[in-house]
């Protein structure tokens, strides 16, 4: 009998080998390693032509702010575009997992990729990872069956909404679509809308703040505005600008490129096979 | 050998237990009200709350009156416990009894009482017996309009516009932006709604069963129960998953 098989996990999924050993660590006074999230407001909102999705641009790790300007909405294909909410690492990741398969996909078709594609690819991911992907995603995008909008939480379940927000800002960025949300809003109401949303979050939740990132998706077209609103601006900057201690002899001030300029050979050489 | 005269042999656990007081600490809350949210407008104070008394996850009370008038010049809205709310209505109604005892012609303001019930909240928190309650004192005394709250561990504050509960994480967002200082009555109530209206989609034990209440220098009114129109009829709640098989 091969006793060498039984030990191998089952392809993919998680395997849960350690998880009684960290839970002793754990009481035994062992501090679990904190992870970067981001504390997050983001939504999507469909309108009269396509989809809008909305986040705002704090990443957290626990108290602190890590990066005051981050890019919460990934890139999944040319018409499908996913906001990610919860662990930085697990959203990044996992979006990019998704928009590498769809790739080879529509290489493998020749078609645009749909939205329910990106759907069932994330969903079923997570959810054999049974929430411990901590991804909470909105999904939106254009493909030719219309505009679709989905929201994805860490366990695998999914939601299909004409609007929907996620993140610890959720609740605030919901008061707002929920009194100001009606059917049929063209597209600069609908951009004004979400910024609004967004900017509840931000200024109402802690774990949310800095810019708001917008992208509009409708047949065809994309529009990725980034920092579509600052409004949390640095509003001093020291005119001293930087201040050497006054021991230092400033001698000479001078900025050295690091790289040589690459020189191109017009009609040179190709590399030979 | 140290021999414990204050006990027998039984293990320390035991000694805890059989004192009666200790019995009666810790609750856990029963019979609970949810969010109560209230503001400021030209003439005095406008408080909405709904009717509902959940008992844990069952809508068990749906004529709970969550907003009562205290003395002259003040309302008083609770979300928690209903029990403590009761009780805390007795303290205040002794509160008032006492105070008009004197009959000196004054009386207490809202100030006074959201000040008695932040030093009771903080000293039963004290006590590890909390009164499992947030609340919420309105008033208009000598035409200076007052709203304040406290909670069960005794944190207080005044404020513009004040909410309880889930208020704060759905009615607050909405009442930052479009509160002003010279909001009609009219306005008030049609902002007080757009927040209740939010709390009865997203709160899931919220009722459609709701009051207002206003006090002003001429005195108290509490509406009558009515309910909020809601807009259920969106489209795209029509089959959302024709395209998605296995979404929701």
């Amino acid at each position: 009998m091969s006793k060498a098989a039984i030990e191998v996990p089952p392809k993919g999924g998680f395997s849960f080998d350690l998880c009684r050993r960290n839970e002793m660590l754990v009481k035994k006074g062992l501090n679990a390693p904190s992870f970067l999230k981001t504390g997050t407001t983001i939504v999507g909102l469909v309108f009269q032509d396509g989809v809008i999705l909305g986040a705002d641009t704090r990443a957290t790790e626990g108290p602190i702010v890590a990066d005051k300007n981050c890019e919460k909405i990934h890139y999944i294909a040319p018409n499908i575009y996913c906001c990610g909410a919860g662990t930085a690492a697990d959203t990044e990741a996992v979006t990019d997992m998704v928009s590498s398969q769809l790739t080879l996909h529509r290489h493998h078709t020749g078609r645009e990729s749909r939205v329910v594609t990106a759907l069932t690819l994330l969903k079923s991911h997570l959810f054999s990872y049974q929430g411990y992907v901590s991804a909470a995603l909105v999904l939106g995008g254009v493909d030719f069956t219309g505009p679709h909008l989905h929201t994805i939480y860490p366990h695998g379940s999914t939601d299909t909404l004409p609007f929907a927000t996620m993140g610890s800002g959720s609740l605030a960025a919901m008061a707002v679509f929920e009194s100001k949300y009606r059917e049929g809003l063209t597209r600069d109401e609908g951009v004004q809308l979400v910024a609004e949303a967004i900017s509840s979050g931000i200024f109402n939740d802690l774990g949310s703040g800095s810019n708001v990132d917008i992208c509009v998706l409708t047949k065809g077209h994309k529009e990725y505005l980034r920092n579509h609103l600052q409004p949390n601006p640095r509003t001093y900057i020291s005119e001293k600008g930087y201040s050497f201690s006054k021991k230092t002899e400033v001698l000479l001030t001078k900025i050295t490129p690091l790289r040589d300029s690459i020189h191109i050979i017009e009609g040179g050489d190709e590399m030979e096979e | 050998m140290i021999v414990d005269s204050s006990s027998p042999a039984p293990a320390k656990n035991s000694l805890l237990l059989s004192s009666g007081a200790d019995l009666q600490r810790t609750q856990t809350p029963y019979v609970t009200g949810t969010s109560v949210i209230a503001i400021k407008y030209k003439d005095g104070i406008l408080i909405a709350a709904d009717m509902g008394g959940s008992y844990g996850s069952t809508l068990r009370y749906k004529n709970v009156e969550r907003i009562k008038p205290v003395g002259k010049h003040s309302l008083i809205g609770a979300s928690g416990e209903i029990s403590d709310f009761q009780e805390i209505l007795r303290y205040l109604d002794e509160l008032i009894l006492n105070d008009s005892m004197w009959d000196d012609g004054n009386s207490l303001g809202p100030k006074e009482v959201h000040n008695y019930l932040t030093r009771v909240m903080y000293n039963r928190r004290n006590k590890f017996n909390p009164l499992w309650n947030s609340l919420i004192l309105g008033g208009v005394k000598n035409g200076q309009k007052y709203l304040g709250t406290v909670n069960m561990i005794g944190v207080h504050y005044e404020d513009n516009h004040v909410a309880t509960g889930f208020g704060n994480h759905l009615a607050r967002p909405i009442l930052r932006e479009e509160w002003n200082e010279n909001l009609t009555f009219e306005e008030g109530v049609k902002l007080l709604e757009k927040c209740m209206r939010v709390l009865l989609y997203r709160d899931r034990s919220a009722v459609n069963k709701l009051q207002i209440a206003k006090i002003t220098d001429e005195g108290f009114t509490i509406s009558q129960p009515y309910s909020l129109k809601t807009q259920w009829k969106f489209k795209a709640f029509e089959n959302p998953t024709v395209g998605a098989e296995g979404s929701w």
